[in-house]
């Protein structure tokens, strides 16, 4: 059986790249794509330890789904939120969305 | 009706007069004198009914008409104001309600009723061409005003009352005197007779104070016709110089009827008081002012002689009042030798005579001193209104003159230099007349009863009768020095009298004014008559007993002595006195007649010559004026504007206001400079508001909207903190 620490290695690993694309990406999409990595990331993390740790309890498969849906409705929110900024502005430049700086 | 309730009306109708006069109708001439007069009028008939039931009223000096109120709340007790008629204040009304309606319908004569405003005469100033007076209705508001104060002061039965109509008076003398104030020396004299008699008022003030604190009550029975409240007044000791405190009280009330009555030392504004209209002078000098200062006197008589009893010598306060009295009679009828103006010679006499009420006060002769006061009071008002009418006919001649005249030479002079010729001629100055008696018969008549009655010529008159009652009560009591100046006083008097008589009406006309004069209206002459009756029938109720060998009652004595407690028995008969006071009467007349009856026009004073010094100080009043200008105004001009005004409050007052302001200023600066600009402004405001500028200066760099960079941010943070967490501290 594959052990424990891979599962957390590869997750590791995704959620840094998810992570530098969050603070590295100026496409607003690019960012919104990082931290669906981050989020996958995690969700990978509490399947392993379901598996490995508590196998008995349903919590972390639970877990996971609920984070599931909120990754689903956040990337909606968000996609929807982009387009509509891509429409009034015609960017989708992180550092260009400032109406709201002083 | 009660004749209490009718007394208590007797006031009311001038003061409404005047209310409604001031408020409502002064633009109605007609109106104003109808209402002033009426509500004379009214006055004079209740005076009438109530004088008629009270000499109807057997022993009314036991009993007499009073009735009063609760006014003022002092503490315990209330002050209480009412009003008396006892026999004194009923003469009193009689002859005050008469010589005021009198004086009321001459005023509407001599202000030139029914003749079209002259459009150059200016309110304030007597009207000069025989126009209306330009302030006629507020005029009759005034004289209404000042019969109110009189007759309050007559009918009030306590002191309170009766200083409250005296102050009355204070104020419409002052307004009356400067009536034509336009004239500077109008304006001095009201300020002059203001402040004159106050001096007198503040010692009354204080005598009714004293009295007060020492009786605890104000009203005249309470105090005069009580035994008990005399005798300890009597008694007690008032710890100045020896005297007894009825002495001290009746001194001190004394100086109000000294300042009132015109009497030496403050005898001086009365005769500027002739600055007035001619009705306001008769007003003053007869009818009520004056004689209310001698009303008081005889009304507080048994204060003023308390602890003595008839014969005995003098107390200190009655030798005091004596002498005044005395001293002025002879001293004010000196200085009428020598006056050319005829309403000054009428006032100087004025004084002479109050003088001649005051000394027969002081001898104790009471009932000599009310009989005086009333027919004083009768013949002074006809002189003064006589005079007023010579005074108008001589204006109305100068005018008519100065017509004529410009009309006779067109050409050459020019109305301009006869109107200076004519500007010097005074209308009031009796060298400048003569010869009156043909253009104003009626006026000359009365003129001569009143003078005669003045002079005291024997029998006719009613000024007969009570001097010689004066001067044989000081010869049969003993006081010889007071009968000798009172006959040297009268001898004087009728000298100037007739000199006056003599210079105005008889001779030939020494003027074009005289030439021209003519008769004054009715309003004025008809007033005359009835004075002229007054001035004569007066004394006759007053007739001694002793003459007719009682076969007719003495009227007079027995009614007015029942004011007092005990009855004063009436002077014996003596001759001295009786042919004295013939004697100098008839002799001043003649004397007078003999020196005055050829002056040329522009002669100089017979009198002058022979009299050499003598005239200029008479002339020159003793100079009481210019002494008191030295002594008093002077120093008080001085004090006021050198003492008060520049040395205490510019230099003492304002010097310590600037001082302190001066301190606070540089304390200001001081705190500005050093404290609130560097130190609140600078490190407290403006310092903070640096501080925090800079630092959001500083700190808006973090914000760059960026949200990576705060991403990266937070998570070197929380990489720190994790760290900490994980390799630090186990």
């Amino acid at each position: 059986m594959i052990p424990l620490s891979w599962f957390l290695i590869l997750a590791a690993a995704l959620f840094s790249i998810g992570l530098y694309g969050v603070l590295a990406r100026r496409n607003a999409v690019a960012i919104l794509m990082g931290i669906e990595l981050m989020l996958n990331a995690v969700n990978l993390n509490l399947v392993a330890f379901w598996r490995y740790v508590a196998p008995g309890s349903i919590a972390g498969q639970a877990f996971a789904v609920m984070v599931f849906a909120v990754a689903a409705s956040e990337a909606a929110v968000g996609l929807a939120l982009i387009l509509s900024i891509y429409r009034q502005r015609s960017t989708v430049a992180a550092e260009e969305i400032n109406l709201l700086k002083w | 009706m009660t004749p209490e309730l009718l007394t208590w009306l007797i006031p009311l109708p001038p003061i409404l007069a005047f209310a409604v006069i001031v408020l409502l109708t002064h633009r109605s001439n007609r109106l104003s004198h109808t209402l002033a007069v009426g509500a004379m009028f009214v006055s004079w008939g209740l005076a009438m009914t109530v004088f008629w039931a009270a000499i109807t009223t057997p022993e009314l000096g036991q009993r007499p008409f009073a009735s009063s109120i609760d006014w003022l709340p002092s503490g315990v007790e209330a002050l209480r104001i009412g009003i008396l008629i006892d026999p004194l204040s009923a003469i009193t009304l009689f002859f005050v309600a008469w010589t005021c309606l009198a004086i009321f319908v001459y005023s509407i004569g001599y202000h030139n009723y029914g003749k079209p405003r002259d459009p150059a005469d200016r309110a304030g100033l007597p009207p000069h061409k025989g126009g209306i007076e330009p302030m006629y209705a507020r005029f009759f508001a005034f004289i209404s005003l000042f019969a109110f104060g009189m007759l309050t002061l007559v009918i009030s039965d306590n002191l309170l009352l009766l200083f409250v109509g005296w102050e009355i008076m204070g104020l419409c003398s002052y307004l009356l005197i400067g009536f034509w104030y336009g004239k500077d020396s109008a304006k001095k004299a009201m300020v002059k007779a203001f402040i004159t008699t106050r001096v007198g008022d503040v010692f009354m003030l204080l005598g009714i104070a004293y009295l007060y604190s020492a009786t605890g009550t104000l009203n005249y029975r309470e105090i005069l016709f009580n035994e008990e409240v005399l005798h300890s007044l009597a008694e007690a000791p008032s710890g100045v110089l020896g005297m007894s405190a009825a002495g001290l009280i009746g001194l001190l009330l004394f100086l109000g009827t000294v300042g009132k009555s015109a009497q030496w030392p403050l005898h001086v504004w009365l005769p500027d008081a002739m600055e007035g209209p001619t009705p306001v002078s008769a007003m003053i000098h007869a009818a009520t002012m004056v004689s209310a200062g001698v009303y008081f006197a005889v009304r507080f008589f048994p204060l003023l002689t308390a602890g003595w009893a008839e014969g005995e010598p003098l107390t200190v306060t009655m030798r005091v009042v004596a002498f005044i009295g005395a001293f002025t009679a002879l001293f004010a009828s000196t200085i009428a030798l020598a006056q050319r103006d005829i309403k000054r010679v009428l006032a100087y006499s004025t004084i002479s005579q109050l003088g001649y009420m005051v000394a027969a006060v002081g001898i104790g002769a009471y009932v000599a001193a009310a009989f005086h006061l009333v027919t004083h009071a009768f013949f002074k008002a006809l002189l003064f209104l006589g005079s007023g009418s010579v005074i108008h006919g001589m204006q109305h001649g100068l005018a008519a003159s100065s017509k004529n005249a410009a009309q006779a030479m067109p050409g050459r002079e020019g109305p301009a230099g006869v109107h200076e010729a004519h500007a010097h001629v005074d209308a009031q100055d009796m060298f400048n007349m003569g010869g009156l008696r043909r253009k104003m018969p009626r006026t000359f008549v009365t003129f001569v009863i009143g003078g005669f009655a003045l002079a005291g010529f024997p029998l006719l008159t009613a000024g007969f009768w009570s001097k010689d009652e004066i001067l044989a009560d000081a010869f049969t009591n003993g006081h010889l020095a007071v009968f000798l100046t009172l006959a040297a006083a009268a001898l004087l008097t009728a000298f100037y009298t007739m000199r006056q008589i003599t210079l105005t009406f008889l001779g030939e006309p020494r003027t074009e004014a005289a030439r021209h004069a003519h008769e004054s209206t009715a309003t004025m002459t008809v007033p005359l008559l009835v004075l002229a009756v007054f001035s004569v029938a007066a004394g006759w109720v007053g007739i001694p007993e002793s003459w007719t060998g009682g076969r007719v009652p003495n009227w007079f004595h027995s009614f007015v002595g029942g004011t007092l407690l005990e009855h004063p028995p009436a002077a014996p008969f003596h001759w001295a006195p009786l042919l004295t006071s013939v004697g100098v009467s008839l002799g001043g007349l003649l004397l007078g007649w003999l020196v005055y009856r050829r002056v040329a026009a522009g002669a100089p004073d017979p009198a002058r010559k022979p009299l050499g010094f003598v005239y200029t100080v008479l002339e020159r009043k003793y100079g009481f004026d210019e002494f008191y200008d030295w002594a008093f105004v002077r120093p008080a001009y001085w004090f006021a504007e050198t003492f008060s005004y520049l040395w205490i409050d510019r230099g003492v007052i304002d010097g310590i206001l600037h001082a302190v302001a001066r301190i606070a200023l540089r304390l200001g600066s001081i705190f500005r400079n050093y404290f609130d600009k560097p130190v609140v402004n600078g490190l407290m405001g403006d310092g903070t508001a640096s501080v925090v500028k800079w630092a959001g200066r500083q700190l808006r760099a973090v914000q760059t909207g960026r949200v990576q960079q705060y991403l990266i941010a937070g998570l070197i943070v929380t990489g720190i903190l994790l760290s900490y967490v994980l390799v630090v501290r186990p």
